[in-house]
């Protein structure tokens, strides 16, 4: 495939990006760059404005402002090579149902104008790789959700694109699909090389992104790698109990400079910056008998509620999320 | 050589999909075929204003009719199915693809298209038993006559379609805007002696000119025609042109 210039391995450049629905900002003002072959994440509650970001970057819908690039090419002025790089895996469900898996992936190869002699070969190689094979002659409604999935990342995967876009790719599915989605998924990066972008609420998922930007009301809040992200957020928390606890606080106050309050509970908590060097030389000193002691490495979630002030896992946006998978099930909900 | 590959295949997947829905084709036959026998039939009988041989005439009139009846639905309910498309998330992953949204139209109405054509030959095969007479040769004339009025329909609808976002919409579509275009085209009933009005509705109405085209190469009878068959065709070839446009600027005017 073409591409014009290559100053650097930015292959996306995104440049205060902005969309409106009547009134609403959706994506406000938003820039990132995505580099050659990594796995980049967009982190964020429901309605923070991941979908809409990628409707933008992938042709779909015109920004209200701001541009982007892809290996060059302009989302707006030149739709039509943007979206030869591309594949895209939709949040909501996008397949035929009343055709079969083959015949879905077909479809999508002759749209990519696939060259016809490797059409057969390259839809055996996606199907086999996503579990499908065996069924690739049933009529996708007769599919389940995961299965459908499945398919689903396959089509995306056919023609090739430099840049594999995956919208919430596990949403609605059980604990072991969404593993084994994972699985493919860190398996494309380190075999075929694709650069991926990948939108999640789930901080787990979100782990294995080379970077990740946390976005939240249409504004990226912070991007950078999982693990300086939680830098970020600072410390671990640990939580003792032991039978003095009086004493434990001056120990504490004395050796570790860590002030705390007595009060009548029976645990005590408080932060560390790094709970596994901390606790060895801790119990070692320790002049109490610890009854319990537990370490809780700060997470992705964390670094939101510090950023926001908000639970990224509110229950609100779960009940949603239950909702919507439902809905995904009976394939009526649209994007 | 990509876009021809991209409206093959959105044409092939409609076909298919054509084939493979039983009830859809049975229907087909079925409604047509009921409009024939039953309201056909009926109708002559009671009717006996075609001069001395009115029952067998009436036949005659209403036959095209049918026929031009199947080809005109068919390709407006193909082409709504832009809609379900949208509704059920497939139209987003022809709308990402690489092809120009020319072919995305194209296919689409060669799709409609093709399965209005067959279905409309479905009915030829009633007029033996309907005793209607039809020849060999004014069959063959039919069938391009058939094709382009699909294609009028169909580019008409997917005009439409590409702004509908909703089932109810299609609904109301097809109870306000198709259902009356339908009655007023000459298809059951011949306009020759109707109010001055309805005259002139038909006159404007695009899918008269397909009827029209259709009963005249069916019978040869111009006393039955609204227009001369040149201007039919003129028209049709019109509507093609002017609509198939209007649906590739609106597919290419996103959101
Ligand atoms: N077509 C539209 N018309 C009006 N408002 C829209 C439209 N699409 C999105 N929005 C609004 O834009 C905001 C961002 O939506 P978006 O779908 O991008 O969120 P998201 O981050 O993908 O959320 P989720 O995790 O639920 O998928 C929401 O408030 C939504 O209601
Ligand atoms: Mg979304």
């Amino acid at each position: 495939m073409e591409s014009r210039e290559k100053t650097n391995n930015n292959i996306l450049e995104v440049k205060s990006l902005t969309r409106k629905f009547n009134g609403l900002t959706a994506v406000d003002g938003v820039s990132f760059n995505i580099r050659e072959g990594e796995v980049f994440g967009f982190l964020g509650p429901n309605g923070a404005g991941k979908t809409t970001t990628i409707n933008m970057i992938c042709t779909l819908i015109k920004p209200t402002s701001g541009n982007a690039k892809l290996y060059g090419f302009d989302i707006v002025k030149e739709r039509r090579r943007v979206r030869n790089c591309i594949g895209l895996v939709f949040q909501d469900p996008s397949l035929d149902d009343k055709l079969t898996a083959m015949e879905n992936l077909y479809f999508h190869s002759r749209l990519y104008n696939v060259p016809r002699e490797t059409i057969n070969k390259r839809c055996g190689e996606v199907l086999k790789m996503v579990d499908l094979y065996d069924r690739r002659n049933d009529l996708v409604r007769n599919y389940s959700g995961g299965m459908k999935r499945r398919l689903e990342i396959a089509r995306g995967l056919i023609h090739y694109p430099k840049l594999l876009f995956l919208d919430e790719p596990t949403i609605g599915l059980d604990p072991q699909t969404r593993n084994k989605i994972w699985d493919y998924i860190v398996q494309l990066k380190s075999k075929q090389k694709i650069t991926i972008f990948l939108t999640t609420h789930y901080l787990e998922e979100s782990e294995i992104c080379d970077r990740i930007a946390i976005i939240d009301r249409g504004k990226i809040i912070a991007l950078d790698t999982p693990s300086n992200l939680k830098k970020m957020a600072g410390s671990d928390s640990i939580t003792v109990s032991s039978d003095n606890n009086r004493a434990l606080i001056d120990f504490l106050k004395d050796n570790f400079n860590i002030n705390i309050e007595y009060d009548e509970g029976n645990e005590i908590k408080f932060e560390v910056k790094d709970s596994s060097s901390f606790i060895p030389g801790f119990i070692k000193n320790c002049p109490v008998r610890i009854l319990s002691i537990s370490a809780r490495h700060s997470t992705l979630n964390d670094v939101f509620l510090n950023l926001t002030g908000k639970d990224l896992r509110d229950s609100d946006a779960s009940k949603r999320d239950r909702l919507r998978s439902g809905m995904r099930m009976r394939g009526r909900l649209r994007g | 050589m990509r876009e021809l590959s991209g409206i093959y295949i959105i044409w092939l997947r409609d076909v298919k999909k054509f084939l493979r829905d039983r009830p859809r084709i049975i229907g087909s036959v079925a409604q047509p075929a009921l409009f024939l026998f039953v309201l056909g039939t009926g109708l002559a009988s009671s009717f006996q204003v075609f001069g001395s041989n009115g029952g067998k005439d009436f036949l005659y009139f209403m036959y095209p009719g049918i026929i031009a009846m199947t080809v005109l639905f068919t390709s407006f309910f193909s082409a709504m199915s832009i809609i379900w498309d949208r509704e059920f998330g497939f139209l987003k992953e022809v709308l990402i693809s690489p092809i120009s949204r020319v072919s995305i139209v194209l296919g689409k109405n060669f799709g409609g298209s093709t399965i209005a054509i067959v279905q409309g030959s479905i009915i030829l095969l009633f007029a033996p038993v309907l005793k209607v007479p039809i020849t060999f040769l004014s069959v063959i004339k039919l069938l391009p006559v058939m094709f382009i009025t699909a294609m009028a329909i169909s580019s008409l609808g997917i005009a439409l379609a590409s702004r509908l976002k909703t089932m109810q919409g299609f609904q109301a579509l097809t109870n306000f805007f198709l259902m009356p275009m339908f009655f007023l085209s000459g298809a059951l009933f011949p306009l020759n002696n109707a109010p001055q009005w309805m005259i002139f509705m038909a006159r404007i109405n695009p899918l008269s000119f397909g009827v029209d085209a259709m009963r005249y190469v069916l019978t040869g009878d111009r006393t039955l025609q609204l227009f001369p068959f040149y201007v039919d065709i003129i028209v049709i070839v019109g509507i093609i042109i002017a609509m198939t446009l209007t649906g590739i600027f609106l597919f290419r005017k996103q959101e």
